[in-house]
C-alpha cells in the first residue's frame, strides 16, 4: 500500500516501537480498503527498520489467480531472472527460480497457465532434510538457502515436491550485488527478499501488475486487514499438493 | 584351538601390479572429482532433474555393502557361530574399506566438496543426512574398536559387548541409508518406510557377495587353504539373502501396483522405462537374483568358480538395483498436479533422461578402487587373514569354542 | 650418535619457528615495521575513514563479516555498517572497479600476501552495484561513501 513506502522512508531513521507498529496496522487497514488491486504498487508491510530482524508477526504469502494469469505471458519469469541475475536459459542444467507451468485436466480438458515458484512452506521439506541447516525459513516465512553453509548435496532438491530448487552448475560472475549466488550451491526463489526487506513487492508481482494482469498478489497473511489475507478468507484458494499438508505461503485461485 | 592370523606376503609382481592398478584407478577417480570441482557439475550428466547421478549409485552401493560386510563378524560374535569367527577380522576390515570408498565418492560429488568441514560441524538434527554423517563416523570408530577387541589381547574382554554394539549400529546405519529415500515425501518412487528394512536386506546381500569374492580371491592368490566348510556356508547364506532381497522388491512393487496413483510409475519402471526397465529385469532380476540363485542352489554351487560368478552377479545386480532406485526414481517426474497433464520450460511432466559422463563413472570406480586398495594394503601390513581355513582347522573350532 | 641430537634440535628449531611465526601474525600492528618493502600496497578507500579503526579492521574484519552475514541472511537485519556490500562500495579499485578481480585489488592484495583463501567471491559481486536504483539503498551513516569521495570516478 502506498503509505508503507512513505513510512519506510522515514522509518529507517526511527527506532521501531510498539506504538508505531500499531499505527501501521490501522493505517494499512484504511489504505488497503481504499485501493483496488490494479494500483497497488507496494504491498502492506510493517515498515521494518534495517536494524530490526524479520518477525514472525509477519507471514509473507502470495496468491496467484490462474484466471488472470496470461496464457503465454512469462513476464514474471523474465522479471525474476533479471532481478536476481539468473541467466535466461532453460537447458536441463540451468537454474529456474520461477517457471510458467501449463496444465490440462485429463478428464475435463480444462487448461490453466500459472507460475510455479518456491511455495515458501510453513513446514518445508527442504529445511527438514538439509544436513547443515543451510536450507532455512526466516521468521517471516521466507524460505532461503544460506549459501555460506550449503555443501551442494542436493538433498533438498530431492525433497522439494514443487521442483522449486536448482543447483548452480557452472561458475558465475557479475552477480547482482544484492543477490549473491555461485557455483555448487542450491538456490531457489527468495520472494525477492532484498526487495521485501525494503518494503517492495517481489519482481514477479511488479511485472505482472505492470502488464495489467494483476494475477499475483503479495502480502502479509498474518495481517487480517491485508488484501491477501482478506482474499484468501473470502474466496476458495488452494495449495499445490495440499495433501502434503505443508501450509504453503503461495496459494492458487482458479484451479 | 587357536587360529593363526598372518599378513599376506605381497611381494610378487602380480601383487604389485594389482596394487598399482587399484592406485591408478583411485587416482583417476580423484582427478575426475577435481575436474568436476573446477568446472562445476556442468561437466556431468546430472542436471536439475536428475540431481543424484552415477556417483550416488556407486556411493550408496558401497555404503550399503559396507554395513553388510560386517555381518559375517556379527554372525560369529552376536550369534555365536564359531565357524565364522576366523572371518571376523576381514569382515570388519571390508566394512571400513567399503564405507571409506563410498563416502569418498559421496563427498567428492558434493557441489561444494571443499566445505566438508561444514558438513562435519553444522548439524540439522531433523535431517536424516545429518544423522547419517554421525552414523558413518560412528561406524568407523566402532568397527575400529571391534577390530581392536579381535586383534589385541587387551581388547578381548570387550569383544562380545563391542560386537553387539557394532551389530546394532550397523542396523541403525543401514536404516538411515534406506531412510534417505524412505523419508522423501516428494517423489513417488520413494516415500516408503519399506526402504529401511529393504536396504538392510540389500546390505546383507551385497556385503556378503563382496566378502565372498574378496575372501576367495585372497586365498586363491596367496595359496592358503580355504575349505568348503566356510565357503559353502557363506554361499548358502548368500542365496538366502538374494532370495530375501527379491522378496522385498516384490513387496515394494506389488504394493505400488495395488495403488492406482502409482500405476504410472510402475508402468514406467516395469514396462516402458527404457534403460530403467532393462536394468530392472535384466540387471536386477535376472543377473542379480535369478541366475545367482540358480547357481548357488544347483550342483554348480559346489564349484568355487561358479560361486565367484554368482557373487559377482549379485554385485552387478546390486549396482543395477541402485541405478533403478536412484536414477529411475528421479527420472519419473514429480506429480505437481494429480489428474492434470503438466508441461513447462523446467521439464515438468516429462520423463527425465540421464546420460552419465565419464567423470562420474570414473569417480564411482575410483571409490571401488579405494575400498579394495585399503583392504589389500591392510591385509599386507596387519594380521587380518587366517593362515589356514581348511575344514579341519575350522571344524576344530567347534570343539574348542 | 649425532643424528638423534640433530633431530631433536631440528624439532626444537621448528617449534621455535612456529611460535615465532604465530607471534608475528598476531602482532599485526607492528608488522609494518617488522616486514619489509614487499608489504601489499592497498588502495585507499573512499571517504574519511573505515567503519572501525584500521587495527580493529585488520584483525577482526572477518568476524564482523561473519556476524553480519548471519544477521542479514537468517534474521533479515539489513544494517550496512559491517556489510560486505559496504566494503565493496568503498574499497573497489579505481582501476578495475572491483575489490578482487586482480591481485592488487583491495581484498586480494592482503589475502594473496597472507596466503589466506577467501570464499566470498564465488557468490558475492566484487563490484559495487551499477544500477542507480540499487545504489540508492538505505546506507548506514558510517559506511556511506557520500562524504568526500576523492575521485570523479565514484559513480554512485
Amino acid at each position: 500500500m502506498s503509505e508503507s513506502k512513505q513510512e519506510h522512508l522515514t522509518g529507517s531513521e526511527q527506532p521501531e516501537s510498539a506504538g508505531r507498529r500499531a499505527f501501521l496496522g490501522t493505517s494499512a487497514a484504511v489504505a488497503g480498503a481504499s485501493l483496488v488491486p490494479g494500483v497497488i504498487l507496494y504491498s502492506a508491510a510493517q515498515g521494518r527498520a534495517p536494524g530490526e530482524p524479520a518477525s514472525s508477526a509477519v507471514r509473507w504469502g502470495m496468491l496467484i489467480d490462474t484466471a488472470k494469469c496470461g496464457d503465454g505471458c512469462s513476464d514474471c519469469v523474465t522479471a525474476c531472472h533479471d532481478e536476481n541475475g539468473v541467466a535466461h536459459k532453460t537447458g536441463p542444467q540451468d537454474p529456474q527460480w520461477i517457471r510458467k507451468v501449463d496444465i490440462r485436466n485429463l478428464q475435463t480438458g480444462a487448461r490453466h497457465s500459472l507460475p510455479m515458484l518456491c511455495q515458501h512452506c510453513e513446514h518445508p521439506p527442504c529445511v527438514d532434510v538439509c544436513p547443515t541447516g543451510a536450507s532455512m525459513k526466516r521468521a517471516d516465512g521466507i524460505v532461503l538457502v544460506d549459501r555460506h553453509i550449503c555443501i551442494g548435496c542436493r538433498y533438498c532438491m530431492m525433497a522439494c515436491p514443487y521442483k522449486a530448487r536448482s543447483l548452480v552448475h557452472e561458475p558465475l560472475t557479475d552477480q547482482n550485488p544484492e543477490v549473491p549466488r555461485g557455483m555448487g550451491c542450491v538456490e531457489s526463489c527468495t520472494f525477492c527478499v532484498q526487495r521485501v526487506d525494503r518494503n517492495e513487492t517481489p519482481a514477479c508481482v511488479e511485472a505482472c501488475n505492470a502488464q495489467g494482469h494483476n494475477a499475483m498478489l503479495f502480502g502479509n497473511l498474518n495481517d487480517p486487514e491485508s488484501e491477501i489475507a482478506r482474499t484468501v478468507k473470502t474466496y476458495a484458494t488452494t495449495e499445490v499438493r495440499a495433501d502434503l499438508n505443508l501450509n504453503t505461503g503461495v496459494r492458487y485461485q482458479g484451479i | 584351538m587357536n587360529i593363526a592370523f598372518r599378513e599376506i606376503e605381497g611381494r610378487s609382481a602380480g601383487f604389485w601390479l594389482f596394487f598399482a592398478a587399484l592406485g591408478l584407478l583411485a587416482l583417476i577417480g580423484v582427478s575426475s572429482a577435481l575436474y568436476m570441482e573446477h568446472h562445476g557439475h556442468i561437466v556431468t550428466g546430472m542436471d536439475n532433474q536428475i540431481v543424484w547421478g552415477m556417483p550416488h549409485v556407486f556411493a550408496v552401493f558401497l555404503i550399503v555393502a559396507a554395513s553388510g560386510a560386517l555381518n559375517v563378524a556379527s554372525i560369529g560374535t552376536v550369534f555365536g557361530k564359531t565357524p565364522y569367527k576366523p572371518l571376523n577380522r576381514l569382515s570388519g576390515l571390508l566394512a571400513i574399506a567399503l564405507l571409506a570408498g563410498g563416502l569418498m565418492v559421496l563427498v567428492l560429488d558434493l557441489g561444494r566438496a571443499d566445505r566438508l568441514i561444514v558438513a562435519m560441524t553444522y548439524y540439522n538434527f531433523k535431517s536424516i543426512f545429518a544423522w547419517n554423517v554421525i552414523l558413518y563416523n560412528g561406524f568407523f570408530a566402532i568397527v575400529i574398536a571391534y577390530l581392536w577387541t579381535m586383534m589385541d589381547r587387551a581388547g578381548g574382554a570387550w569383544y562380545q559387548a563391542v560386537g553387539l554394539f557394532a551389530f546394532v549400529w550397523r542396523l541403525v546405519l543401514t536404516t538411515g541409508t534406506g531412510a534417505i529415500f524412505g523419508f522423501l515425501v516428494a517423489r513417488e518412487a520413494y516415500d516408503a518406510a519399506l526402504y529401511a528394512p529393504m536396504f538392510i536386506v540389500f546390505s546383507f546381500n551385497y556385503g556378503l557377495a563382496v566378502f565372498l569374492l574378496v575372501l576367495m580371491g585372497f586365498y586363491k592368490w596367496t595359496d592358503r587353504p580355504l575349505g568348503d566348510m566356510v565357503v559353502l556356508r557363506l554361499k548358502n547364506l548368500l542365496g538366502v539373502f538374494i532370495a530375501a532381497s527379491f522378496y522385498f522388491v516384490f513387496v515394494y512393487h506389488i504394493t505400488n501396483l495395488y495403488f492406482t496413483k502409482h500405476h504410472g510409475l510402475e508402468a514406467f519402471i516395469l514396462t516402458s522405462g527404457g534403460i530403467h526397465t532393462a536394468l530392472f529385469w535384466v540387471g536386477q532380476m535376472l543377473l542379480g537374483y535369478a541366475l545367482p540363485l540358480a547357481i548357488l542352489y544347483s550342483n554348480l554351487g559346489n564349484s568355487r568358480a561358479w560361486i565367484a560368478l554368482a557373487s559377482a552377479l549379485a554385485i552387478v545386480g546390486g549396482l543395477a538395483q541402485m541405478y533403478v532406485t536412484i536414477i529411475g526414481g528421479q527420472a519419473w517426474p514429480i506429480e505437481l498436479f494429480p489428474g492434470y497433464a503438466v508441461s513447462s520450460s523446467f521439464y515438468d511432466g516429462v520423463v527425465h533422461s540421464y546420460s552419465p559422463s565419464g567423470v562420474e563413472i570414473l569417480l564411482g570406480i575410483g571409490g571401488v578402487a579405494v575400498a579394495l586398495l585399503l583392504t589389500t594394503f591392510a591385509v599386507k601390513v596387519l594380521r587380518f587373514l587366517p593362515e589356514r581355513l581348511d575344514d579341519e582347522t575350522v571344524a576344530a573350532l567347534h570343539g574348542a569354542k | 650418535m649425532a643424528r638423534p641430537d640433530n633431530w631433536l634440535s631440528m624439532g626444537r628449531w621448528l617449534r621455535l619457528a612456529a611460535l615465532f611465526g604465530a607471534a608475528a601474525v598476531l602482532a599485526v600492528p607492528s608488522f609494518e615495521a617488522a616486514a619489509g618493502a614487499d608489504l601489499p600496497k592497498l588502495e585507499r578507500g573512499k571517504g574519511e575513514r573505515c567503519v572501525e579503526d584500521t587495527a580493529t579492521m585488520r584483525r577482526h574484519h572477518m568476524d564482523f563479516l561473519k556476524h553480519q552475514r548471519d544477521d542479514t541472511l537468517r534474521r533479515g537485519i539489513r544494517t550496512t555498517k559491517h556489510s560486505l556490500k559496504g566494503c565493496v562500495e568503498c574499497h573497489a579499485s579505481e582501476k578495475t572497479g572491483s575489490v578482487a578481480s586482480t591481485k592488487d585489488d583491495f581484498c586480494m592484495a592482503c589475502h594473496t600476501y597472507a596466503a589466506v583463501k577467501v570464499d566470498c567471491w564465488a557468490c558475492h559481486a566484487t563490484k559495487p552495484p551499477a544500477k542507480p536504483a540499487q545504489a540508492a539503498l538505505p546506507a548506514g551513516p558510517a559506511a556511506s561513501p557520500m562524504m568526500s569521495a576523492p575521485s570523479a570516478g565514484a559513480a554512485k
